[in-house]
């Protein structure tokens, strides 16, 4: 077979456009898959912490390890309150005993007795997943068993997750845990099983001060979105560039 | 230069092996895996999965649900200073309550109380300073707070 220059050329960049088409312009979506696709996309969730309303008594804590089958005496949890105590010195003292599981019921801070009067702040933070937009530990899970759903939620495959804990280590917060009875990596969804059903997570509803509040991101209308957008909120880490999707009202520059 | 056959040996061998394992994967891997949104980083996972952990059993059931049979208590908790307290914060979660689990494992603990109501001496900055505060070890020292106070609406004696 002869083949000119100029053939050559002209077929290697037809064969390149071609190539270059990926499988899915070809697909057509049927009238039930296209309804889904836009539904899908009316939904992201959020959160909103107001931790100037948090009075630490850790029930979200205790609801979550109730709710989502996590041993309760074992040291991992879902969610969990930081406290922290500012004194005049400066320095900023953190406990979070239990995860607070049983709440924060005395002064002692690491064993540590501080005097009230040094006192200047003291605050409660609960922490969870941030549901992040470019979340770490789904990119260095090696067998696509933690992933990011079409509403933002991060969730984690027990069956098909190995256990190596790539993504314990790679989350900038700290909230995955290795789950010891299922072997497998943890963390939490905003109780997506209850965020599906039209319910609230476990952690909201039982916070007696709105201290913790669910948000679709993509509802304008949704009170809490209107809080997001419309008021000063902060994000931990956003240093990271993993774009967390927890977002805190009185954020303290001490907490980490 | 003619080559030596064996010297291919290895060669076959990596290529079967190649095709015994993609072979071996077409079984092993599920149908639905594979990339179900925007991006292969973030969106690279089995499908059905997402469904399971919707099907995840719900414990807590809310307050609404206590109403149908326990309509005095909810309703006088309704008007009280507790309102805000869930139902189940106490009383433990209903689960399929009262089907399979006929008693909740209610808690009665002065631990339970004190998660709001212990005074930890912090300024009035702290969302704690709001409420009514007790120091732990000078007010009736190890007694059950129920003994005294009504839970379902403090500003009452026990029942």
């Amino acid at each position: 077979m002869s083949c000119s220059r100029r053939d050559f050329v002209k077929d290697s960049i037809g064969a390149a456009f071609v190539s270059a088409l990926p499988l899915s312009a070809f697909t057509f979506l049927s009238t039930d898959e296209a309804k889904a696709a836009v539904a899908e996309a009316t939904v992201r969730w959020g959160f909103l912490v107001d931790t100037t309303n948090c009075v630490g008594c850790g029930m979200c804590v205790s609801a979550c390890k109730n709710e989502n089958e996590i041993p309760y005496d074992a040291p991992v949890t879902r969610t969990w309150v930081e406290r922290y105590v500012v004194t005049k010195d400066g320095k900023s003292h953190a406990d979070s005993p239990l995860g607070g599981r049983d709440g924060f019921t005395t002064d002692k801070i690491r064993d540590e007795e501080i005097n009230p009067d040094d006192i200047t702040k003291a605050y409660f933070v609960p922490k969870l997943c941030n549901q992040c937009d470019n979340p770490a530990c789904v990119q260095v899970c090696p067998v696509g068993a933690t992933y990011q759903t079409h509403d933002g939620v991060v969730l984690v495959d027990r069956e098909w997750c190995i256990g190596c804990g790539y993504c314990i280590m790679a989350c900038p917060y700290g909230v995955r845990f290795f789950h010891p009875d299922h072997k497998v990596a943890d963390k939490c969804n905003f109780c997506y099983h209850r965020i599906t059903k039209g319910m609230m997570p476990a952690c909201v509803e039982s916070c007696a001060f709105g201290a913790r509040r669910l948000a679709n991101l993509r509802d304008p209308e949704d009170p809490v979105t209107k809080i997001i957008t419309t008021e000063r909120v902060a994000v931990l880490k956003d240093e990271y560039g993993t774009k967390p999707h927890v977002f805190y009202i009185g954020l303290d520059a001490n907490v980490r | 230069m003619k080559v030596k056959r064996h010297v291919l040996h290895p060669l076959w061998l990596a290529i079967a092996l190649v095709g015994l394992i993609l072979f071996a994967r077409q079984f092993l891997v599920p149908d639905d895996f594979g990339i179900h949104g925007d991006s292969f980083t973030y969106n690279y996972y089995r499908l059905s999965n997402v469904q399971e952990w919707k099907d995840f059993p719900v414990k807590y059931q809310g307050n609404e649900s206590c109403l149908e049979c326990h309509e005095d208590n909810v309703k006088k908790h309704r008007r009280s200073p507790h309102k805000r307290v869930q139902c189940e914060n106490c009383h433990g979660p209903s689960g399929n309550h009262p089907n399979d689990i006929e008693y909740l494992p209610l808690n009665k603990e002065r631990g339970l109380c004190l998660r709001c109501h212990a005074d930890l001496g912090y300024p009035e900055s702290s969302a704690r300073s709001d409420l009514p505060l007790i120091v732990d070890r000078r007010h009736k020292l190890k007694r059950e707070c129920v003994s005294c106070h009504n839970p379902h609406d403090p500003r009452e004696e026990a029942e």
